[in-house]
């Protein structure tokens, strides 16, 4: 392939996702609103995604607890351990690995299911019928990823630091009363916010990412595995990169 | 609620004017740099089903999708009751097709959904009234003798159902414009008999206006030659070897409408492509 038209598909793929995401977002000002699919919606990616989350949290902390108290103790500084736990839960980890355990199921699943009626040609048949399936199909996963990835990461970022708190008193011999005060003596409130803008831009990447490449689906049951695939490639790597960006603009913003 | 078999009458909705239902101008669209259809004219007015023949991969199914508004042609206009597809702006294009009901390749039932669910999508959306909902997707079933499968899902049915479930989610609003593409593919020889007679049943209970895609010339000569008898409710043949005059036959070959005509027409063709190919 030429590398002319390899960057004129990029530029092309770019675009669609462009578009694709703004009639998303001006759908939900639009009638008709689809609520019941959005309720489908928030049920499937929130509730089904509450146990994952809720284990993934729960051991990040524990393990950070563990990681983190070795190195401190070296230094004299084990009782700070709480700090370090929840600042990392709560700014970092809690909303990149509930994203990422979001991603896995969610994207993947917007994919596939968008990309089998895509190939199967009931998109083509919604729209035939008079439905909009960016009104129907999208938005709806758009709102309710952002919602519910929203209060995922506070569940998680809470779960974790109670995990980290157990570790810290029952396996490191911490006061638990230490660890908690110290878990939230140091938070500011900088850092929570920056917690939670993290979720609802991850959340936006996570269905539009997994709604793209579902829609542009193409080659039969070998292009849904392939939509699939890519959809979790894509949007774990554009979280971790706009956790990044996000980050940096934290600290250019509020100093920390 | 209707009895199986029975016909409800349609009420007569006519068409505006004297203009056609269906005009194609000079519409030309390609893929990827191929062409697909190239300079296609043609016209259907009220109560003509006009058939499309032509080998696979001739254009036939872009040329329906053309005609829904599902893709935009590279050059041409398309006018749909009178009205310019490219006049219409997307986002209305949903309401215009309101009265255009579509039949798919692979019936495109929504497998998330019921027979009932299917059938009754479009009426949904348009939050109807649920009783009368319910009605009409009884009377929709009804017409296409499948009321038994109300509850089942597309996973449960065979690929002759889910052609008569794609049939009555098509119909249940009387549109007055029908497409079909290759609504006998894949079939077996008695399925497909079944498929064209309630596709004849359609025609000349509701005259409503239609484009038909297939490659079976079977499916052309049968609906040329053949009526839909109300009393007895089976199709039987035009009285002294007669074909029926709403009936246009088109032939595409080459991105091209090799042949338009009458079944007649058709016949007596001395097109060498279109004589080898009707055999």
């Amino acid at each position: 392939m030429q590398v002319g038209e390899f960057l004129r598909e990029k530029v092309l793929a770019v675009q669609e996702y462009s578009l694709l995401s703004w009639q998303a977002i001006s759908n939900i000002v639009r009638r008709p609103f689809y609520w019941e699919d959005l309720y489908t919606q928030a049920d499937l990616i929130g509730v089904g995604s509450l146990p994952i989350v809720v284990l993934t949290g729960f051991f990040t902390g524990g393990v950070l607890a563990l990681q983190s108290a070795t190195t401190l103790a070296q230094f004299g500084a084990k009782s700070v351990t709480g700090e370090l736990v929840s600042l990392s839960m709560i700014k970092e980890l809690g909303p990149v690995l509930t994203s990422l355990m979001v991603s896995g199921r969610n994207a993947s699943g917007m994919a596939s299911e968008l990309g089998s009626m895509q190939v199967t040609e009931q998109i083509d048949a919604m729209r035939a019928l008079g439905t909009d399936p960016s009104k129907k199909l999208i938005t709806p996963r758009l709102i309710s990823t952002v919602v519910m990835l929203f209060f995922l990461t506070i569940l998680s970022d809470a779960v974790g630091t109670l995990g980290g708190g157990l570790v810290a008193v029952t396996m490191l011999g911490l006061d638990a009363s230490q660890y908690f005060h110290m878990a939230y003596q140091f938070l500011k409130y900088p850092d929570i916010l920056e917690g939670l803008v993290k979720p609802v831009f991850f959340g936006f990447i996570i269905a539009t990412i997994g709604c793209y490449f579902g829609m542009s689906t193409r080659g039969g049951t070998q292009g849904v595995g392939r939509s699939t695939t890519q959809a979790v490639v894509y949007s774990s790597v554009l979280i971790i990169a706009s956790d990044f960006l996000i980050s940096r603009l934290s600290i250019g913003i509020f100093g920390r | 609620m209707s009895t199986p078999g029975t016909i409800v009458a349609p009420t007569p909705q006519p068409i505006a004017g004297p203009q056609p239902v269906v005009e194609f101008q000079h519409v030309s669209i390609g893929f990827d740099g191929n062409s697909v259809l190239n300079n296609i004219s043609f016209t259907a007015t009220a109560g003509e089903m006009c058939i499309l023949l032509g080998p696979a991969g001739s254009g036939k199914s872009v040329l329906l999708k053309l005609a829904n508004g599902l893709i935009r042609p590279d050059f041409g206009h398309i006018r749909i009751f009178g009205q310019d597809l490219e006049e219409i702006p997307e986002r209305d294009m949903f309401a215009f097709r309101s009265n255009i009901g579509m039949v798919f390749q692979e019936s495109a039932l929504f497998d998330s959904l019921s027979v009932r669910d299917n059938v009754a999508f479009r009426l949904e959306e348009q939050h109807d009234d649920p009783a009368d909902i319910d009605r009409k997707v009884r009377e929709s079933l009804c017409f296409v003798e499948l009321e038994d499968a109300i509850d089942k899902f597309p996973a449960e049915l065979s690929g002759g159902m889910k052609r008569r479930v794609a049939i009555a989610r098509a119909i249940i609003t009387q549109p007055k414009l029908l497409l079909y593409d290759s609504p006998t593919g894949g079939l077996d020889p008695i399925t497909s008999t079944t498929i064209i007679q309630l596709i004849m049943k359609q025609r000349d209970v509701y005259e409503s206006t239609a484009l038909l895609v297939t490659h079976r010339l079977q499916d052309a000569f049968t609906l040329a030659t053949y009526r839909f008898n109300r009393t007895t409710n089976q199709m039987e043949r035009f009285p002294n070897d007669g074909v029926d005059p709403n009936t246009i036959i088109m032939v595409l070959r080459d991105s091209r409408i090799a042949f338009s005509g009458s079944l007649v027409d058709l016949l007596r063709s001395k097109d060498p492509y279109i004589q080898e190919y009707i055999g």
